[in-house]
């Protein structure tokens, strides 16, 4: 049923485009590329979400009018080649150092507009310590927390949100207590920090899905434009090629099995509390 | 002229405070100086030393082994850094932590019971002042207004009315460098 | 001009950063260095300036990281446990070609070791930061004069050459008091470097501050710009000291606190009447080769005197290229030779 949604979003989607094409003359364009996306092409996977990250952080930037002032922080992971991306200013980090560098970055220019762009294993593994730190110095910047259960750039093994029971290229007969340990669930984690002041979980598998993420992007960014302290939120995504699915699959299985370990939930709102 | 001293005791006897203040004391004079102090894990009640330079060119090496001149508040430090004095040495001991039999005839000993004197003086903390007056005695290194305007720079404003006491505590350290012949001489 | 002040190793190298134009501090604490964010904590945030503890090296020299792609002057300081936690940070600094400066006080390893006098992060500064074709510029003092000088000279050497400038001290110069001329406090230039992040973007390209280079061309190239500043460094920055006779018998080689020790070593052997020349590099990377080569082809004797098993005298074996013998002496663990020891050495080579 859903799938049949979801293609049937697609196909209107390509009989709009086609509608443009042939009446450019006549009509404005109705979807562009935003100004702060760079004309480079994505070389993400067929089916991944990161696309979409990248264009709603990018819409929001555009809507806030905070371009020219923002430093994107592409970490390490499929996040790598974000400042390719993003036309924006830009800072490179080491693998799980982004609030750090980050940390830096605002304090030195408390009027630019800094956002980490983290995966996994770059903020739930190694970059835990540096994260936890950033959120309970209440460091006024954003993180942007793509959670796809898997390392992606590395070529799909476990992560520290695999789910229990979930094959990757180093649980090869699924996730286990014995080996693997549990899950970590980062804003469950996060949202026991005072200095957190935006914090919600959200995910981009269906168009209102897509909607409600851009949503806690541009509220996560306005937290911080009105600095009011750290602001995260957490983007469960898909990684077709890695958990070995059609794209379709994919988003279906995040729905279905992902939203029960990482359900979606505004934890922290101080914008909304007027804070 | 170079002097090199050695001071050793236990924590809260004043061996850093003695030693700030003959660093000071030495800058005041306009001399060069290198002052190294080194505490124990424990802030209070464990070994402490510092060692210091004082000349009247470059210092050079603030390492000095076993050539400096010593000054040692408690039978601990006598018994660990005594015999490592070299011979001629001078060393300020205060007896009446330390006694007054001491293994060594080939240095010159000062025997200060700076505790006693201390509590004549009224106040059981100048005990560093009257072994560091002998010393300044029995040595010249600085001249004591050198000393007095120390005191004034490193001592807190609230200790000011303590200033006489220690020159008082100072000069009767020097003063019995005078009355007594050095041992070993 | 203000007077003299008796101060330590830590409090110069923390005033010294000031008056040489750091306004940013990031740091953890570790001994023998707390002296260092203590007073960093205390004086910056009255400037205006940015003191951070961070919750360990790892994030502070990333913090330095970011702070220096900001164009901002930064600095973190450290003693050799710590230094090895930034080993990353500091290669990411040279990959990215980001200035910055790090004080390290060392003291005695491997492991733990503990918190006495060393001088063996003489690798760890320079040949290491990290991994990949880097090497921070390193700069040893040996008076607590020269930490304040040399700490607030790093900050304008760093800039100029895009790369990150490390003070090795040690344990004893970290604690050591001596009297120290201080100068008002510089600032930093008001104007940003053209490839800092975070201002100004409406009026230039934007800026990308990067050490990932997929094409081995690229990064080829990279590598060679920042060779070449590492070649204009040895002719502008190389610094060392001379000391003692003009026609030695005895060449003796060391740097920061062993060259103090040596200093009077050659005194006292020269009042027993044999004849040495100190020759202390300031500068170990760019290191002063060809000043060593020429002294030892004279004296054909050398003694090299450090605080480790053998780490700085590798450089003095390079720069002599087997023109004559060189003699090591070391002590390490935290153990400290005398002068009266140095001077018997000279004395039996002779």
């Amino acid at each position: 049923m859903k799938k049949q949604r979801i293609a049937a979003g697609v196909q209107s989607l390509l009989t709009e485009e086609a509608t443009c094409l042939a009446t450019t003359e006549a009509r404005e364009p109705i979807y562009t590329r935003p100004d702060s996306l760079t004309d480079t092409p994505m070389r993400f996977c067929p089916g991944c979400t990161h696309g979409i990250a990248h264009r709603l952080i990018a819409e929001v930037l555009d809507e806030l009018g905070i371009k020219q002032r923002t430093v994107a922080i592409a970490t390490v992971g499929c996040s790598v080649f974000a400042y390719e991306f993003f036309d924006t200013d830009a800072v490179q980090a080491a693998h799980g150092r982004g609030p750090a560098v980050a940390t830096g970055i605002k304090r030195c220019e408390p009027d630019t507009i800094v956002f980490t762009y983290q995966g996994d294993g770059d903020l739930a593994a190694i970059g835990l310590a540096e994260v936890m730190h950033a959120a309970a110095r209440a460091e006024n910047f954003t993180v942007i927390f793509i959670n796809n259960a898997v390392f992606g750039m590395t070529q799909g093994q476990m992560a520290p949100t695999t789910l229990m029971g979930q094959k990757t290229t180093t649980t090869p007969r699924g996730r286990s207590i014995e080996q693997g340990g549990f899950p970590l669930n980062v804003c469950e984690l996060l949202a026991q920090i005072p200095g957190v002041a935006y914090l919600e979980r959200g995910t981009m598998t269906s168009p209102k899905y897509v909607r409600q993420a851009k949503r806690s992007v541009k509220k996560a960014f306005q937290t911080q434009m009105d600095g009011l302290g750290f602001s995260l939120v957490e983007l469960v995504s898909s990684c077709p090629t890695w958990w070995h699915m059609k794209p379709l699959e994919a988003l279906k299985w995040i729905e279905e099995v992902m939203l029960e370990q990482y359900p979606l939930k505004v934890f922290v709102d101080k914008l909304e509390a007027g804070e | 002229m170079r002097q090199e001293v050695f001071m050793a005791g236990i924590g809260g006897q004043g061996v850093q405070l003695a030693g700030q203040i003959l660093a000071e004391a030495a800058l005041e004079a306009g001399l060069e100086l290198s002052w190294f102090p080194l505490y124990s894990p424990e802030v209070r009640g464990g070994p402490t030393t510092c060692t210091l330079v004082i000349a009247d060119g470059p210092v050079g090496s603030p390492v000095v082994g076993g050539d400096a001149d010593m000054i040692l508040m408690d039978r601990a430090a006598v018994a660990m850094h005594l015999p490592g004095l070299r011979p001629g040495g001078l060393v300020v001991i205060n007896s009446s932590l330390a006694g007054t039999d001491f293994e060594r005839d080939d240095v010159k000993i000062v025997a200060v019971p700076a505790n006693e004197i201390a509590a004549e003086l009224g106040s059981e903390r100048a005990v560093n002042m009257i072994l560091l007056g002998a010393f300044v005695g029995a040595t010249g290194v600085v001249a004591r207004r050198f000393i007095e305007r120390a005191l004034h720079k490193v001592l807190p404003e609230r200790y000011h009315e303590y200033i006489p006491l220690n020159m008082a505590a100072l000069q009767r350290g020097a003063e019995l460098v005078a009355e007594q012949p050095l041992r070993g001489d | 001009m203000p007077e003299r002040e008796l101060i330590t190793g830590n409090e110069a190298a923390a005033e010294g950063a000031i008056a040489g134009g750091c306004r940013n501090f990031f740091g953890y604490p570790i001994t023998p260095q707390n002296r260092i964010p203590e007073y960093m904590s205390e004086h910056l945030p009255e400037i205006g300036g940015v003191y951070i503890q961070a919750e360990s090296e790892v994030a502070a020299i990333n913090m330095v990281y970011g702070a220096a792609a900001t164009g901002a002057w930064a600095m973190t300081t450290s003693s050799s446990p710590g230094i090895s936690l930034m080993q990353e940070g500091l290669s990411y600094m040279i990959g990215s070609e980001l200035p910055g400066v790090v004080v390290n006080m060392v003291r005695g390893g491997p492991g733990l070791g503990n918190i006495a006098p060393a001088q063996s992060d003489y690798w760890l500064a320079t040949r290491g930061a990290g991994h990949g074709d880097g090497r921070c510029l390193t700069f040893a003092p040996f008076s607590i004069q020269e930490v304040y000088d040399l700490t607030g000279e790093a900050f304008p050497i760093s800039q100029k050459y895009r790369n990150p400038v490390m003070i090795l001290a040690d344990a004893v110069l970290a604690s050591m008091r001596e009297p120290c001329q201080l100068h008002e406090r510089r600032d930093p230039p008001k104007e940003k470097p053209p490839w800092a992040v975070g201002r100004g973007a409406e009026s230039r390209e934007r800026n990308i501050v990067n050490s990932l280079w997929i094409d081995p061309q690229v990064l080829e190239e990279v590598n060679w710009r920042i060779e070449h500043r590492y070649q204009q460094a040895a002719e502008d920055e190389t610094r060392w000291t001379e000391h003692g006779a003009d026609e030695p018998q005895i060449l003796v080689c060391a740097y920061g606190i062993s060259a103090r020790i040596c200093q009077t070593a050659v005194e006292r052997a020269t009042e027993a009447g044999i004849s040495a020349r100190l020759i202390r590099p300031i500068s170990l990377f760019p290191f002063p080769s060809q000043v060593i080569r020429d002294w030892a082809e004279r004296t054909r004797k050398v003694l090299v005197v450090e605080l480790s098993m053998g780490q700085f005298v590798e450089d003095v074996r390079l720069a002599i290229e087997g023109a004559c013998a060189v003699e090591f002496m070391g002590r390490t663990g935290g153990a400290v030779m005398t002068p009266a020891e140095v001077a018997e050495r000279i004395i039996a080579m002779a």
